[in-house]
């Protein structure tokens, strides 16, 4: 059992969180917030300059087939740099692809960062269910035509393609019938919008839209969407880890330096119990992330869904309790827009809300046979 | 990064399987599950039979007599046996004078000491707490003059300890003494180990809340304590008392119990009924145990991380351990009550002692939940309560 970094992610690790101290200060992230793209293309370009596009994927597309250990310490460094590129977007949407299988040349052209990709798999009606899915798909002449519209598309606007799920039956919530595509972002109409944490956002909707045969990833996907999901999410979980540590480090140095009454606010006991709070769920929160990353290639589908649900509600609230206690700790500062600390709350609010938040992780861990087992 | 126990650790795990498939009575590892009340022989007979395995002393160096297990091997040991149903083997001995005889005492304390806690021949009580001094331990009053008689030197003690776990069973106890009250509170203390036999010694039984005899309080009036048992240097006594805390803080996440508690929280909510169906299956309830069900999973992956990141005592992390250890306890505990609903009103101590074969109200699996949880009030308080475990923690890790 080994619970370190090796010396080459430590490396990777280190080098990341120096580019992004250097070259993606909190003053250059607000610029591009504020800029028409709503990204950096030579933000990008650093990114994939440090191998972090190529990373995990696999060595026949060219990429150094990076394990989710690998991805654990880059998501710590993305989250604690408050990264907005389409880099979460593009990595968890190329798993798809992956788990597929072919669709060589695409992920090629994704590890050496000459496209980005996202996932457009949310409807308005579903909330966090992945397979309430009302757009369809059906066979065509030239391949498939897709019919509908996915909402809240993370970067949907700033990638080259995307990954849809649609359906070829009638029952809108089965899991059966469900299809995975990646579609050109430039054949389809979209709408796009900011986020309240920096990001872009875009609705994208499909009007009779034909796909070559080639689109397809898979029908009968649902294994296959429920599986990259799970990958998402633990990237997540990770980013998420990396935002609290990043949070609790400056709040802890705010309390050290901020004088009232005499003192630095961080000699009160009541504050320095609430940090201590704040450390214990952000370990607590580490290990999650870290049986997240283990669990994600067990061979019961089932274990696997269980441990990434378990550790997005445990980091849920971990995030809630750290971005609320943190804001409360820098007083009146913490609501402003003017500090780092409160963007670092919004990611964290939003992370909590990604991808399923803690209703519906602690529905989906007991909804896991594993749930009524007594035998321990 | 690798989270997978290793084939060697698998190996080991399968053979402390093995041994207490063999070797674990049924009647006490039933009684363990059943959560009735263990005895002296009880916790002896345990005692005993690991002994002659080798293993009743998992972390002492072989040179002891010690099965010098890796932290991990020690886990493993600790949770099958805890997930299996055995009693504990009492940390006093073992895990607590032991350590510091080891560091601190003398080659004839060692070589008198050590082998009759590893047979358990010897019953240690720990005297630390005092009425004036709990959490402030180091505010403790206890005194120990030394003295000069025909038979040689002795320390004369006078004064009370109290909180004494086990005390009326004990043969020996390990006291934390003034020797110096004209200094700082921390270096005027000592470390003594005082017979209980001893003429002077008075044990009186403090009831807890569910009416069991587990805690003491034990009043030395002018009891003569040879100079011999001394450990280590007179004045010297805290900074061996907080080697020991270092100790005693490690053993407090008890995952495999924790396993086995929740597992038994499972079991009766899939047998007790609400609005027709399986309480287990109630969305609300179902939450709640969803809920220690994930911190446990994250208690087990943090214990890990910390054990195997240091060798020995696992400094303030440990801290974390202890407080989210005890938090989850006494939740599965809270929850354990409130599965059986009603039936955690009828208390029946004579079935828990194991007098009466089944209770009056024939809920026998719910006797036991009203008394544990009130029982284990106790410890988010002992062992440093979780107010002093966060001091560590802002202090020691925060720098705060």
């Amino acid at each position: 059992m080994d619970f370190a970094y090796t010396s080459e992610q430590t490396q990777l690790n280190d080098s990341l969180r120096r580019w992004l101290e250097k070259e993606y200060s909190f003053d250059a992230r607000k610029q591009i917030i504020k800029s028409a793209e709503g990204v950096s293309s030579a933000a990008w370009q650093g990114l994939v300059d440090l191998g972090l596009c190529a990373l995990p994927l696999p060595e026949e597309a060219g990429g150094f087939g990076g394990n989710a250990f690998d991805m654990l310490g880059v998501m710590q460094e993305i989250g604690r740099g408050l990264v907005i590129e389409p880099y979460f977007a593009t990595i968890s949407a190329a798993r798809y692809l992956q788990l597929a299988g072919g669709h060589s040349a695409l992920l090629e052209r994704v590890a050496l960062g000459e496209i980005k990709l996202a996932c457009a798999l949310h409807e308005r009606q579903a909330r966090h269910e992945l397979h309430n899915i009302s757009t369809r798909y059906e066979k065509s002449a030239e391949g498939y035509r897709v019919t509908g519209a996915k909402t809240v598309v993370l970067h949907g606007a700033q990638a080259d393609y995307l990954i849809v799920s649609a359906r070829n039956n009638e029952d809108q919530r089965a899991t059966s019938g469900i299809a995975l595509f990646v579609v050109p972002t430039a054949e389809v109409a979209s709408i796009e919008y900011r986020t309240i944490d920096g990001m872009r956002g875009a609705d994208v909707i499909f009007k009779d839209l034909t796909v070559p045969t080639s689109a397809l990833l898979q029908e009968n996907a649902w294994e296959l969407l429920d599986a990259g999901n799970d990958y998402a999410i633990s990237l997540l979980c990770s980013e998420a880890v990396g935002v609290m540590q990043a949070l609790h480090a400056t709040t802890l140095d705010y309390v050290k330096t901020r004088q009232q009454f005499g003192a630095p606010i961080g000699k009160s006991q009541v504050l320095q119990h609430r940090l201590a709070e704040m450390y214990m769920h952000i370990e607590q929160a580490q290990s999650m992330a870290m049986l997240a990353a283990m669990k994600l290639n067990a061979e019961n589908a089932s274990e696997r869904r269980r441990v990434v649900s378990a550790a997005k509600a445990k980091i849920g609230i971990a995030a809630k309790y750290v971005g609320q206690q943190a804001v409360q700790l820098h007083g009146g500062i913490g609501v402003t827009d003017e500090l780092q600390a409160a963007h670092y709350f919004k990611r964290l609010t939003m992370l909590e809300i990604s991808l399923g938040d803690v209703d519906h992780h602690l529905a989906r861990f007991i909804a896991q046979p594993d749930f009524a087992n007594t035998a321990g | 990064m690798d989270l997978q126990y290793s084939a060697q650790e698998g190996a080991f795990r399968s053979a402390v399987k093995a041994f207490l498939a063999a070797n674990l009575p049924a009647d006490l590892s039933a009684k363990v599950k059943q959560h009735k009340r263990l005895n002296k022989e009880d916790y002896l007979r345990w005692h005993k039979i690991m002994h002659k395995q080798g293993w009743v002393a998992p972390g002492w160096p072989k040179e002891y007599g010690g099965a010098d297990l890796s932290p991990i091997e020690r886990h493993i040991l600790e949770e099958e046996c805890a997930l299996a149903g055995t009693p504990t083997i009492l940390p006093f001995g073992i895990n607590m004078v032991a350590p510091v005889i080891m560091a601190f005492g003398n080659p004839q304390q060692k070589e008198y000491y050590l082998p009759r806690i590893l047979s358990g021949e010897d019953w240690w009580c720990q005297g630390y707490s005092e009425p004036g001094a709990g959490s402030d331990l180091a505010s403790l009053k206890t005194r120990a003059e030394r003295i000069q008689t025909e038979d040689g030197q002795f320390y004369l003690v006078n004064g009370q300890k109290t909180w004494t776990t086990l005390a009326q069973h004990a043969d020996m106890i390990f006291c934390l003494v003034r020797t110096d009250s004209g200094v700082r509170k921390q270096e005027g203390i000592s470390f003594l180990l005082i017979d209980m036999h001893s003429p002077g010694i008075t044990v009186r039984p403090i009831y807890m809340l569910d009416e069991e005899h587990e805690v003491n309080e034990v009043f030395f009036d002018n009891v003569k304590v040879p100079v011999a048992n001394l450990v280590g240097e007179e004045n010297r006594g805290w900074t061996y008392a907080k080697y020991l805390l270092g100790h005693e803080r490690t053993g407090i996440a008890v995952i495999g119990r924790y396993k086995l508690e929740l597992s038994c929280l499972k079991a009766v909510a899939l047998q007790q009924q609400k609005n027709g169906q399986a309480l287990l299956h109630d969305p609300v309830f179902a939450q709640k145990v969803a809920l220690l069900e994930i911190e446990l999973m994250a208690l087990e992956v943090t214990m890990l991380r910390t054990i195997s990141a240091s060798d020995h005592a696992p400094g303030p992390q440990a801290s974390l351990l202890k407080i989210k250890g005890t938090e989850l306890q006494q939740a599965i505990f809270e929850l354990q009550l409130e599965a059986v609903g009603p039936y955690g009103l009828p208390f029946e101590p004579e079935y828990l002692d194991g007098a009466l074969a089944h209770t009056k109200t024939a809920e026998d699996e719910a006797a036991p939940f009203a008394a544990t949880y009130l029982n284990f009030r106790k410890a988010s308080i002992y062992g440093g309560s979780n107010e002093i475990q966060r001091n560590i923690i802002s202090q020691m890790i925060l720098g705060l």
